[in-house]
């Protein structure tokens, strides 16, 4: 009887915690403003134009679970060959809700030697992020990676 | 000068090495979405630009966004061609303008 009773306390308690957790998420990610898939659409649409996006060739390197969102490792690289006629002449960089969809664009050119790039990145929400790379002919290829973030950048305040 | 940047190039490289260079600005990146206690809008301070020439040719270029994170590092790739002088620089808000160089020899 003991027991049992300890054992239900302690599941009550333990799922107190876990309520108050989640009920204290909404509070942690509040923020000003937000960008949208729409507003991420229209990032993505100034820098591409009409042009067709293909999935491929770009490869997004990121954390899949990040802890701390102010300082997210990046490495973007995009298999393709870095000669004069057939090279990677930008990369772009997009985030879905930051309350600003872009995030870097990176210009190279066949004397890259290699089309890849590393930065740091900011990341207000767990969210979805999408590199498009511009080759030499124009086509537009890209790829993209969804990430958790359990400390979200952005948020607070100055003191 | 305040020794604010830090970059890493190879001393030495053989021609047609590909090499890495690795650049970090400090800087605090203010996003310009942040609020102090009284609900005032921090404004924003960001670098907006990163450039690096080799021997005076642009081999690389940036444009920086809030979600940069502080201390911008970016790092990127070029091939060794010919001895001489990498030059950097870093422009933002604010008047926000800073240099860097470093040199290489090619064999």
């Amino acid at each position: 009887m003991r027991t049992l009773e300890q054992t239900s306390r302690r599941r009550f308690l333990g799922l107190a915690g876990s309520t108050a957790v989640l009920g204290a998420i909404p509070i942690v990610t509040l923020r000003p403003v937000e960008a949208t898939p729409a507003m991420l659409a229209t990032a993505i649409r100034n820098v591409v134009g009409e042009a067709p996006v293909r999935t491929g060739k770009v490869k997004l390197d990121v954390p899949p679970l990040v802890e701390n969102g102010n300082t997210v490792p990046m490495t973007v690289s995009v298999s393709n060959p870095m000669t004069s006629d057939d090279y990677v002449k930008s990369i772009h960089v997009f985030n879905e809700k930051n309350p600003q969809p872009n995030v870097g664009n990176f210009y190279l050119g066949p004397h890259a030697g290699r089309a890849q790039i590393s930065t740091r990145i900011r990341l207000a929400d767990s969210q979805k992020i999408v590199a498009i790379a511009r080759l030499s002919d124009d086509s537009f290829w890209s790829t993209s990676v969804d990430v958790v973030v359990t400390l979200a950048a952005c948020t607070e305040e100055v003191i | 000068m305040m020794a604010s940047a830090l970059v890493n190039v190879p001393k030495k490289a053989r021609r047609g090495e590909i090499i890495e260079i690795k650049t970090l600005m400090s800087h605090i990146m203010e996003t310009g979405y942040r609020h102090t206690a009284s609900g005032e809008v921090v404004p924003r301070n960001i670098i907006t630009s990163f450039v690096c020439r080799y021997n005076g040719v642009e081999i690389f270029r940036a444009d920086l966004f809030p979600a940069i994170a502080a201390n911008p590092f970016i790092t990127f790739f070029t091939v060794a061609t010919e001895s001489g002088k990498f030059d950097f620089e870093w422009i933002g808000d604010k008047g926000f303008a800073e240099t860097a160089s470093a040199s290489i020899l090619v064999e």
